[in-house]
């Protein structure tokens, strides 16, 4: 839409008034008001976060957080590496991308190039019902039907809980976010690029490779960040299905604990307020925070510098 | 903008030939697609074969038991989620359509508030739920002194389904076409007469629809309400602000993690009733956005 036809209310107009209206005024002040409620949000999470996190690192040290190849906060002695939290969850977000990425990228070109308007109309509220599953039943599924399955049907030696099993359900969870915002990518390629395809001689699958794709990269990418950052956030499938012993290792056929699953057992167990192992709750979760912001805003970077402006 | 559709006729004609590769590649669409469906159909066929033998009236009637699979129930878990969500809706959706209000009609762009502001709720949009269930632990219970009760819960999950009620919002706001607001402002309404009695009302089925959306991602929602500490055994209903709770979720992952396979069964069975009411939240989003949604 035209911007400047929407000016007549934006603020700067002045239109010319016979009494001044203050109703108006006090109603723009609640509008402002809950609007910084987001900010306010945003500033309790960091200062929920950030003094156990200091803390933690007085009593722990920032180098045995670092480099402490064991996670065992209740081991005598305890031990608070955080190599096996990375690994793990490193290894389940690169399985989710494995199997959300190719199906999500596929299905959103069908949606957008090849489905006519009346398959989208019913397809898109079908993925958005898979999208809105909430994910401790995806959990129970992965460990009742996707667990079983690997111990049935591979040759490899599936332990009862495992991140391989998880991974694979959290891709599926992840899968109608990548197909949404890589649709909305490619429908926002302009006609006038795919009948220029056409005009050239082009097939349809030439043309939404080589010409849609490309032109929407950018939105793709940005949307397959956004869902890696939502695969390392999450909690309930990892908790339920990937057991809950850390252990150094990249091997997702064994137990594996995520920053997310960490957080949720170690909560849900009885832990005293002010100990060391409460802290490292707050540390751990510092990390998730600081590493999904991270990954948020390099996805709006790229939306907003490689966007390309057709027009 | 007036969407141009390529003319069937050329798009006949590119494909005109079909050599073999044409095929495979639409077969590998469709079935990347058929596959990512099927999981859904999967999901809810083995969550309903397996729940459906215990789905029946001890699940609302009856309190959760430890002991006692065969007489145990979700009621407290059950009026927990309705708790939840009845907080929930009273403070995330008046509190996200008045922000979304703001930031489509008001707010002006180039003022570097207004661009924090927005930048701030896309991100908090993608942030882990679980951050939020820290966020409540840390500052609402702890700082605040609101304790571990349903109050508690609700605000964690207002928190984190605020962005999403606020996007839907805006995007349903932008909807309705500014000669709209232009022909109010010329009749000589004030600015908020313009947005309260034709914004609004024109935009209310858009706003409706992602508010249950919203609450339906609330409903589901167990990570935030776990380091809360919901996940104990809670065998009463809650009755004020500040009791303690559980919720269908929760109670769900409760029995999960269970070793007796007929608690599996009974989580099961309650995953059936929230799936149950987040098809029928689905369903009731689509259908208002395919009747009332208006082009202009």
């Amino acid at each position: 839409m035209e911007r400047s036809s929407r000016a007549a209310t934006a603020p700067g107009l002045r239109l010319g008034r016979s009494r001044p209206r203050y109703g108006e005024a006090i109603v723009k002040v609640v509008l402002l008001v809950a609007a910084l409620v987001s900010i306010a949000t945003t500033i309790g999470i960091v200062a929920s976060l950030v003094s156990p996190t200091i803390e933690f690192f007085a009593e722990v040290g920032i180098v045995e957080f670092v480099t402490g190849t064991s996670w065992g906060p209740g081991f005598r002695p305890p031990t608070y590496g955080v190599l096996p939290l990375v690994t793990s969850t490193v290894v389940i977000t690169l399985i989710a991308v494995l199997v959300a990425v190719p199906l999500g990228l596929l299905a959103a070109i069908y949606l957008s190039e090849y489905a006519s308007r009346r398959v989208r109309k019913v397809i898109k509220p079908t993925l958005e019902v898979l999208a809105g599953i909430p994910t401790v039943v995806l959990g129970f599924f992965a460990l009742t039907v996707v667990t079983p399955f690997l111990r049935e049907w591979t040759p490899f030696d599936v332990s009862f809980k495992n991140g391989l099993s998880a991974g694979i359900v959290v891709g599926i969870m992840i899968i109608p976010l990548v197909a949404s915002l890589a649709e909305d990518a490619m429908s926002a390629v302009p006609y006038g690029l795919r009948e220029g395809a056409y005009a050239l001689g082009s097939s349809r699958m030439v043309t939404s490779l080589r010409v849609v794709f490309p032109a929407a990269l950018s939105g793709i990418i940005a949307g397959v960040i956004l869902a890696v950052s939502r695969a390392f956030g999450e909690t309930m499938i990892v908790v339920v299905a990937a057991g809950s012993n850390p252990s150094l290792t990249a091997n997702p056929l064994q137990e594996m604990v995520t920053f997310a699953s960490y957080i949720a057992q170690a909560a849900s167990g009885d832990i005293p307020v002010g100990s060391t192992v409460y802290k490292a709750v707050f540390a751990v979760g510092s990390l998730l925070f600081v590493t999904t912001f991270a990954l948020n805003y390099i996805s709006a970077r790229i939306v907003r510098r490689f966007r390309e402006v057709y027009e | 903008m007036t969407v141009l559709t390529t003319p069937k006729t050329a798009v006949r004609l590119a494909a005109k030939g079909r050599p073999l590769r044409e095929h495979l590649f639409r077969l590998a669409l469709v079935a990347s697609l058929v596959i990512a469906l099927g999981f859904l159909a999967l999901v809810l066929y083995s969550m309903i074969s397996k729940g459906m033998g215990r789905f029946d009236a001890r699940l609302w009637e009856n309190m959760p038991s430890i002991r006692r699979p065969e007489a145990a129930g979700a009621q407290s878990a059950i009026t927990g989620t309705m708790w939840l969500i009845g907080l929930t809706a009273v403070m995330a959706l008046p509190t996200g359509i008045l922000a979304a209000i703001y930031l489509e009609e008001y707010a002006d762009r180039t003022r570097w508030y207004n661009r924090v502001i927005e930048l701030n709720i896309q991100n908090l949009a993608a942030i882990p739920s679980i951050i939020y269930g820290i966020l409540a632990l840390g500052i609402i219970a702890r700082v605040l002194g609101l304790g571990f009760g349903v109050l508690t819960g609700a605000i964690a999950l207002s928190l984190l389904v605020l962005p999403i009620v606020i996007i839907s919002a805006r995007e349903a706001i932008r909807a309705v076409p500014p000669s709209i607001r232009e022909g109010s402002l010329a009749l000589g309404a004030t600015q908020w007469q313009t947005i309260y009695r034709q914004v609004l009302p024109a935009a209310i089925p858009g706003i409706a629809t992602g508010s249950i959306l919203a609450l339906s991602r609330a409903i589901g929602e167990a990570a935030p309400l776990i380091v809360l500490g919901a996940a104990t055994f809670v065998p009463f209903n809650p009755e004020s602000l500040f009791d303690r709770f559980s919720a269908l979720p929760v109670q769900i992952y409760f029995w999960i993690t269970q070793s007796r396979e007929e608690f599996h069964l009974l989580a099961a069975a309650a995953i059936v009733i929230l799936l149950a009411l987040l098809l029928l939240m689905n369903s009731a989003a689509i259908l208002l956005r395919n009747r009332y949604q208006k082009r202009y």
